[in-house]
């Protein structure tokens, strides 16, 4: 049987658990809408300071609920992944012929998913509540597509840390850590707008700035590789460096012969 | 079975961190179609054999082949002819006993016809055709292991490990599961290695026995063999008349040495075995001494581990058995 | 009858507080959250105070500090609360219970270990606050009202979560603790003055009592003129209104002892 066929089928299984449990699912939904409302009403006038890049909070602040579910897609993956070695079930996996990378890129698929199925959402609900996409139709796709890719990119810091540690507590232990790094970065201003150097350094250093504002570009502003590209590069980074120490990890977790 | 499908296993070692020989040198052999019943308390290093033979856990030092294949070198292959249950039946409860099937079978390289139809034949076979549907996580104790068991003969494996597959179990769940693996072995030949720390699964199930403490290989034979290592069988006799001790003593006394008895009681290892029964009967009747009870002790498998390590394998177990 | 209630609860408030400082992991949290919004908000949000309309003498370090403070007496009386509940999943509740069946004695303990919790935590904030260089133009008897007013909200809090854990007995309706707190929290003038709010926000936040607390906080900070009688009254209600509400609940799950 092909990795592939093997792939989905772990994936499946991924998925179907994690959508038969509510509670991974309504936080990632509930939480970044309510927080998208709260911060547009409330910092709705911020966009009458001059120089401001648009009229409208939402369109600026739409892009946070996105990163938002990565957030969340990288703890359910972390979770489910580790109590999966909790409970043996890797193990169970394992005596099968499925491959190790295989057994750890399916595990994180139903993490993967809410994301996937919480962007759409969110897309809905922003052009519902008058989000304008400047980079239209083509620019909303891409930044599904771009959302997608981060939450799988997240997925994999997930995943490291469950193989890492194997205890779903400590996974969800990182997740106020993770919330942080996402009050730490352009969230809520642009980065010209923040006045007091040594936050707009930490700005700076946060990978999340560049994925918020790669994604906020196609939003507000119009195409721009120079905001697109080092989001995708991110992205890309995070994907590579997790997924690898993951499954380093992982030989070390199941040292299967 | 076409191939060899026995276990070998020589000088295996498995050390942990801190130095720890969790497996100490141990050697066996598990002949294609018994079963090997591997008995011990807990920490003895049943797991970490059971892991080092389906290929989940490396030996340290030592070898050991499974159908022919070295479980070190040839993992993939050993893993094709093997069935496990492994200890906590790993399951997830938000799938049905059917989604598990398909998922594992899948992985197995099944094609879905295969898998609908191998999946119905084996729930069917454990009992569990009617709660197929239902999700993993309102099933008994019994059933998530029965169905662990269905699992691990999905892609019809020569050799099954069986990790203490009735630990927590209620008397007929167990006796249910014992009658499946007894199946397994005498009608498909199926190799099973069974870890356990009941005596009664040992005693009951296994065509032969090792006992394992502290990683090591203390004794090893058929059940038989080992209880008849240890002696004979005594007798406990408890006189109605308690004034009649002395002289019940005096009667047994003639039929073998003074063996360990409850204060009321008299007992003696009967020299020449279970035998001497109706002799001793007679003897009382002749003495007219009156017996309230009278009772035949056969040396179980506690005794022999009792013998081989100085302690009870059952000492402090809640659920004690009759060993006998 | 006084002296007995008095006894139980202090002995609930010296139990919270041990197991507290045994454990500093319990306290971090309801550290960390509002210290994590202090810096975001303060550090990052400063440019907002240049927002046209936006007049608040204080500066928008001292701004932010009141909402942050505020949370900190409001979450220390969740994570107290949080511990009733397990009590009740540790079996501790009723021992407690047995050994002291007075309501009003182990309630008092509770509502005193949140606000020395509070306290606690408010202190450390204050100083990290005062570090980092926030303007208090306040006089001391302001910052008391401060203090007293932000108090009233930790009592609220901690008789809101004792309610709900005396009604469910359990750890898992955790978010079901926090969210109406949060929510109430947020539903509130928390980056700019109610006057810069706009939309359903500002209807919200017209009627939420929050608003009042905060922004007689605000005044006391930078010795501004407000309507601090007002946002005592509502504070004081709030907490009446949630000490019935736990009662309730008490004799509702403990019927035959209370």
């Amino acid at each position: 049987m092909s990795s592939t066929s093997q792939l989905a089928l772990i994936a499946r299984r991924s998925v179907s658990r994690t959508f038969r449990q509510p509670v991974l699912v309504v936080p990632v939904i509930a939480f970044p809408l309510i927080l998208l409302a709260v911060n547009a009403a409330g910092l709705s006038s911020v966009t009458e300071l001059p120089g401001f890049p648009t009229k409208s909070y939402i369109n600026f602040a739409i892009v946070v609920c996105f990163v938002q579910g990565a957030l969340f897609a990288a703890i359910s993956a972390g979770t489910e992944l580790a109590s999966d070695i909790q409970t043996g079930f890797t193990d169970r996996l394992a005596l099968t012929p499925a491959k190790r990378w295989v057994v750890l890129a399916g595990a994180t698929a139903g993490g993967a998913s809410i994301a996937v199925f919480g962007s759409v959402i969110y897309l809905v609900v922003g052009l519902i509540f008058g989000v304008e996409i400047d980079t239209g139709v083509v620019g909303a796709l891409v930044l599904l597509a771009l959302a997608i890719y981060t939450a799988i990119a997240f997925a994999g810091i997930g995943a490291w840390l469950a193989v890492a540690t194997g205890s779903p507590q400590a996974v969800q232990g990182m997740f106020p850590l993770l919330f942080v790094l996402l009050f730490l970065s352009t969230m809520s201003l642009p980065l010209d707008f923040i006045q007091k150097e040594w936050f707009a350094t930490i700005v700076e250093w946060n990978p999340l700035t560049y994925l918020i504002d790669g994604m906020r570009g196609l939003v507000i502003g119009g195409w721009d590789a120079s905001t697109l590209l080092p989001a995708i590069a991110v992205a890309t980074g995070i994907m590579v460096i997790t997924f690898t120490g993951a499954s380093r990890s992982l030989r070390k977790r199941v040292q299967r012969t | 079975m076409a191939r060899d499908n026995g276990i070998e296993v020589e000088g295996i070692v498995r050390l942990f961190g801190g130095g720890i020989r969790a497996v100490d040198g141990v050697d066996l052999s598990v002949a294609p179609g018994e079963i090997y019943g591997f008995l011990g308390p807990n920490g003895a290093g049943k797991s970490t054999m059971v892991l080092m033979l389906v290929t989940l856990l490396p030996p340290t030092e030592g070898r050991a082949t499974v159908a022919g294949f070295d479980v070190a070198k040839q993992g993939p292959q050993v893993r094709t002819v093997i069935g496990a249950a492994l200890q906590e039946a790993a399951l997830d409860s938000f799938l049905t006993g059917n989604e598990h099937m398909d998922l594992q079978g899948g992985l197995h390289g099944l094609s879905r016809n295969e898998r609908r139809t191998r999946g119905a034949e084996l729930l069917e076979r454990v009992g569990l055709s009617d709660a197929a549907g239902r999700k993993v996580g309102g099933y008994s104790g019994g059933m998530k292991r029965r169905l662990d068991l269905a699992l691990a003969l999905l892609h019809r494996p020569s050799v099954l490990f069986l990790d203490e597959p009735t630990t927590g179990l209620d008397p007929q769940s167990r006796s249910a599961l014992w009658a499946e693996v007894e199946r397994l072995s005498r009608e498909d030949g199926v190799t099973v290695f069974l870890t356990t720390q009941y005596l009664e699964e040992a005693d009951v199930l296994a065509d032969r026995v090792g006992i394992i403490d502290h990683g090591k290989l203390v004794a090893e034979g058929t059940p038989t063999e080992l209880k008849a290592g240890i002696g004979q069988v005594s007798l406990e006799a408890t006189p109605v008349n308690p004034n009649d001790r002395e002289r019940l003593a005096a009667t047994l006394a003639r039929f073998g040495e003074p063996a360990a008895a409850s204060p009321k009681s008299v007992a003696v290892r009967l020299a020449a075995g279970a035998a001497q029964l109706a002799d001793v009967v007679r003897a009382l009747d002749a003495d007219s001494i009156e017996v309230a009870d009278l009772q035949l002790h056969q040396p179980s498998l506690d005794d022999v581990f009792l013998q081989q390590t100085g302690r009870s394998l059952e000492g402090e177990e809640v659920d004690k058995e009759p060993a006998s | 009858m006084i002296s007995s209630t008095l006894s139980v609860s202090l002995a609930v408030l010296r139990r919270v507080m041990i197991q507290t400082i045994k454990n500093p992991a319990i306290i971090i949290p309801s550290l960390a959250f509002p210290l994590v919004f202090l810096v975001a908000f303060a550090g990052g949000l400063s440019i907002v105070a240049d927002v046209p309309g936006f007049s608040f003498k204080g500066g928008y370090t001292a701004f932010q500090f009141v909402f942050v403070f505020t949370q900190t007496a409001a979450f220390g009386g969740i994570f107290t609360g949080y511990r009733i509940a397990e009590d009740y999943e540790s079996g501790f509740a009723r021992r407690l219970l047995i050994a002291a069946p007075h309501s009003a004695g182990i309630l008092l303990g509770f509502v005193l270990a949140g606000l020395a919790r509070f306290f606690l935590t408010g202190l450390i904030l204050w100083g990290i606050a005062l570090v980092a260089g926030m303007n208090v133009l306040g006089s001391p008897l302001e910052i008391l009202a401060m203090w007293l007013l932000a108090a009233n909200v930790s009592i609220a809090s901690t008789l809101w979560v004792a309610g709900l854990a005396f009604r469910f007995q359990s750890v898992d309706i955790g978010s079901f603790m926090q969210m109406p707190v949060f929510i109430l929290l947020f539903l509130a003038p928390v980056y700019v003055p109610l006057a810069l709010l706009t939309g359903w926000l500002k209807l919200a936040a017209t009627y939420n009592p929050v608003t009042a607390i905060l922004a007689a906080n605000r005044g006391f900070i930078s010795g501004e003129e407000s309507k601090a009688l007002l946002a005592f009254g509502l504070a004081v209600g709030l907490a009446a209104l949630m000490a019935l509400w736990a009662v309730r609940q008490f004799h509702r799950a403990h019927r035959s002892v209370a």
